[in-house]
């Protein structure tokens, strides 16, 4: 957080992004230089080499899930705010009812936004849908003993193709937020 | 319970209720005629030794002192469960009145008794509440210590027990000092440090009383594991300081050295008895690596180490209580993963007998003690200690919850900090250590009986009126339910995308240090602790289930994918880690190991015969009954259409192996369905009259190719289910000797 950093990012930017994400800002500050450290390039966007070359995702199992989470459709790089964006998922969510602006969009970090963006990462081709095929996914992740105890169960023989999961994962979705 | 009271005709209750009555009576007389039969004694050896006539053989005689001291212990334990099993027969009060309460009760109506014959009651001796009945209740708390709350919620526990207890000690002690000082209450001999040493014995919140009280509560995890862990921590500030004010008042005068060495005290304290703690603990783990010859033993290794690091403590003045907790939590994982099954069952169990049997008799001594001790009685002194307990109390979690909510994402609300504040009882702790003053505190007497009332107050009426303001309040209650095997699912992937997203923004948090330290335990803790077949096993396991798995998903998409699912699903960009690529020829080689060894145990299993030196029961094991096995495969039938919901067995940390278990079975899915995937789209028997297990991985693709014609419905499950039997006989025969004979621990009993 050196002078580099608050000279790259100009005031109005850092009040837009605390607008829209709702971080504070030494938060942004934080995560901007942050940024910039992560930014070997030094172009003002991310790659995706640039987040695999972070330690943690490259040997978490879902690290490649959370990488395409940054990148909109399409895209390739990411720029700060696209980052923010992604990150405001995460703030906690504030239910104050007092600001409720029946006009404004929800922020991003409410209940619902945050469930979406995670059936974003469930939703591995973004077809908005979660087909079983994707679910199986799931007992890829590292985690023997549910791995063995489907195999016991031999659940997913049966099942009939389960398409367009939304309704039912989002209320499993609240029921785990809860 | 109510059935069966309800089942119990009204005269069968009150003739055990007499039954109790006249054991107790009975029990109360001996014990009060022990004296006599003592003098007895001695007198008829003396006359015989004078006159030395020759007496007739005595056919029948009795020699009370012999067996007096046992005889006594045992007949109290008995009277306590006697008490205990008393209760549970009365349905009603044991809903409306805690446990606890009714042994106090009890505990004072044998006292009045005692005192009523004429005998001494015995009081609650410090030294056999600290080194006998303590411990096993502390290390029953300590072992199934729920790891993922407590860690979440340390640094509020932290907080709570530190800071709340200080300020409890400090709050009371000062203001009873100030109380003192007041003409007309007419103590004023007591000074400072006595009051700060008699707040610091009566602001600690009791471990054994939360227990008793909260468990019959059922409130959620968030609350009690806040009020149990402050409960747990507060030992090392209650020990500090009672040390610190005792030494203190001796000397008369306290410096700023002192003080400065006080607080040294406090981290030496409690960092030291930790430490302690996970020395034992560790020992107990490596130690168990090696018992997979003598597995009647284990559980004994388990509660000496860990009772060796109570004592241990408790020999250098640190905290003894840490010192158990520690040793519970670090222990735990590896002597699990290294014990056998009957060895699990076998600790869980005694642990819980000897927390039970240790909670009763302290209950039921401390109502004794009431009866029995010296008390000097200040109306002031004592409804004063009273008041103020509850008003610190109250005050101090106010205070502390408004400033860890600025820290905590998930706050506190009222409720929460209303049942923290009210479940902070006092018990036998806060009575031994008044119990433990000199005596040649002026004050001693007039400490004891205050400290009694508190915990009176506290039991009593808060432990009573909890439970109907939890209802009240409508606070929320623990999940029963284990979580399906859907959620922890989500579970598990919530966590590494938290984990993975603390590591893109930079952020050292919670998440990563816990990766950090289960990366850690992986790779350099677990291969000393874990007997090395055991450590090396799970992986294979796992990997040999993830083989079986593919293939069954290959069977289902009727071999239109040759190869591998997950790799043919059109994701680019994900490639399924977790698979490791082998060639087939190592999978098959794996697959044949794993098989041999189970067959190897499969025999082993049958061919032990009884012993007193093995738990295991062959016979027993060997009956694999047809009706167990359809039973299985109904049960795993039903399971399927309800996938989503079945309640994960947490409990098992161990993957896959002896402990995976479901909730209504207690077969161990060892041997027999272990490599079995089950389809729901059984084919036309086309099983050859296999006896080795190996030909199953040939035979699958021939069933494969079967699925071509009938369609799995309901009329192919006669076949599917002979089909089953079948595989299921082939796997339970033990097939031709392999040469194989490692002793595999992992299968054994």
């Amino acid at each position: 957080m050196g002078s580099r950093a608050s000279t790259l990012l100009r005031e109005e930017e850092i009040e837009e992004i605390k607008k829209e994400t709702g971080f504070s800002h030494s938060q942004i500050t934080r995560l901007y230089s942050r940024f910039t450290s992560l930014d070997k390039g030094e172009n003002g966007t991310l790659s995706r080499e640039d987040f695999q070359r972070i330690p943690e995702l490259a040997i978490n199992p879902l690290g490649d899930r959370i990488i395409n989470a940054f990148f909109p459709e399409g895209e390739d790089q990411v720029n700060f705010r696209g980052f923010m964006r992604t990150l405001a998922h995460f703030r906690p969510i504030e239910d104050n009812e007092k600001n409720k602006d029946p006009t404004a969009s929800e922020p991003l970090n409410s209940r619902t936004n945050k469930l979406l963006f995670a059936f974003q990462l469930y939703d591995l081709d973004r077809d908005d849908k979660i087909s079983r095929d994707e679910l199986l996914q799931l007992l890829f992740i590292p985690c023997h003993w549910l791995c063995s105890a489907l195999c016991h169960l031999g659940c997913f023989y049966s099942e009939p193709n389960r398409r367009n999961q939304d309704g039912t994962y989002l209320n499993l979705s609240n029921k785990l937020l809860n | 319970m109510p059935a069966f009271s309800c089942a119990f005709p009204g005269c069968r209750r009150d003739l055990l209720v007499i039954v109790l009555v006249v054991f107790v009576g009975i029990g109360l007389h001996i014990e009060a005629s022990a004296p006599a039969y003592q003098s007895h004694g001695t007198e008829g050896s003396h006359l015989t030794n004078i006159t030395n006539t020759k007496k007739a053989f005595p056919v029948l005689a009795v020699n009370y002192e012999h067996v007096r001291k046992p005889f006594e212990i045992a007949l109290w334990i008995l009277l306590a469960l006697l008490m205990k099993l008393g209760f549970h027969l009365i349905p009603r009060l044991s809903a409306v009145v805690p446990e606890s309460c009714l042994l106090i009760v009890v505990g004072l109506l044998v006292g009045g008794l005692i005192k009523v014959i004429g005998e001494e009651p015995p009081v609650l001796d410090s030294q056999l509440f600290f080194l006998c009945l303590l411990p096993p209740i502390i290390l029953d708390a300590g072992y199934f210590l729920p790891i993922r709350p407590f860690t979440e919620n340390v640094g509020t526990i932290l907080v709570f027990a530190v800071i709340g207890t200080l300020w409890n000690a400090f709050f009371m002690g000062g203001l009873l000092y100030a109380l003192c000082q007041i003409e007309s209450v007419g103590l004023s001999g007591v000074d400072l440090l006595a009051c700060l040493l008699f707040g610091s014995i009566v602001s600690a919140v009791d471990p054994v009383a939360v227990l008793a009280v909260f468990e019959e509560i059922h409130i959620n995890e968030l609350v009690h594991i806040l009020v149990f862990g402050e409960s747990l921590l507060n030992d090392a500030v209650t020990v500090v300081l009672y040390n610190l004010f005792e030494e203190f008042s001796k000397v008369g005068t306290v410096t700023v050295l002192d003080v400065f060495l006080g607080v040294v005290c406090f981290f030496v304290v409690s960092l030291g008895g930790v430490l302690v703690g996970a020395i034992y603990g560790f020992l107990a783990a490596f130690t168990s690596r090696f018992t997979s010859h003598t597995r009647v033993i284990e559980p004994l290794f388990v509660f000496l180490y860990s009772y060796m690091a109570y004592l241990s403590s408790e020999m250098f003045h640190l905290s003894g209580i840490m010192a158990l907790i520690a040793c519970g939590v670090v222990m735990r994982p590896y002597v699990e993963a290294n014990i056998s099954h009957k060895s699990y069952t076998t600790i869980k169990y005694f642990l819980k007998m000897w927390s039970s049997v240790s909670e009763t008799l302290i209950f039921i001594f401390l109502g004794v003690s009431t009866v029995a001790g010296p008390h000097a009685w200040n109306w002031t002194f004592v409804i004063t200690t009273v008041i103020l307990c509850l008003v610190s109390r109250v005050l101090g979690v106010i205070g502390l919850t408004f400033i860890i909510n600025k820290f905590r994402i998930v706050k506190l609300t009222k409720k929460d900090q209303f049942i923290v504040a009210y479940g902070g009882l006092r018990g036998a702790i806060a009575f031994s250590l008044g119990y433990l003053l000199s005596n040649s505190h002026q004050m001693r007497n007039l400490f004891l009986t205050a400290i009694i009332t508190v915990i009176f107050f506290t039991v009593f009426v808060q432990g009573m009126t909890i439970r109907p303001l939890v209802e009240l309040l409508a606070v929320k209650k623990k999940k029963e339910s284990k979580p399906s095997i859907n959620e922890e699912i989500h579970t598990e992937f919530l966590d590494h995308l938290l984990t993975g997203v603390e590591g893109v923004c930079g952020h050292y948090g919670h998440y990563h240090w816990k990766e950090k330290l289960n990366r850690f335990n992986k790779t350099y803790v677990k291969r000393w602790l874990i007997a090395g077949e055991n450590f090396k096993e799970p992986e294979l396991i796992a990997f040999y289930r993830k083989m079986e798995l593919k293939q069954a998903i290959m069977m289902v998409e009727s071999g239109q994918l040759p190869s591998v699912l997950p790799s043919t699903i059109s994701m680019q960009n994900i490639q399924p880690r977790a698979i490791p690529r082998v060639s087939k020829k190592r999978e098959e080689e794996i697959r044949r190991i794993l098989r041999a060894n189970l067959q190897n145990n499969k025999q082993k299993m049958r061919s032990r015969s009884y012993s007193r030196h093995t738990l295991f029961d062959a016979d027993e094991e060997d009956n694999v009954s047809e009706v167990r096995l359809r039973k299985t495969k109904i049960e795993m039938e039903r399971r399927m259409s309800h996938y989503l919901t079945v309640p994960a067995n947490r409990e098992s940390p161990r993957p896959g192996v002896r402990r995976v278990r479901f909730e209504s079975d207690n077969q161990v899915f060892s041997a027999d369905s272990f490599p079995t995937v089950h389809f729901e789209q059984p084919s036309p028997p086309s099983t050859p009259d296999a006896v080795s297990l190996e030909e199953e991985v040939p035979k699958r693709p021939r069933l494969k190719a079967d699925i071509e014609g009938p369609r799995g419905n309901a009329s192919d499950n006669r076949q599917g289910e002979l089909d089953y039997q079948r595989l299921a006989r082939c796997l339970s025969d033990p097939g031709p000797n392999k040469d194989k004979e490692d002793d595999d621990p992992f299968m054994s009993c």
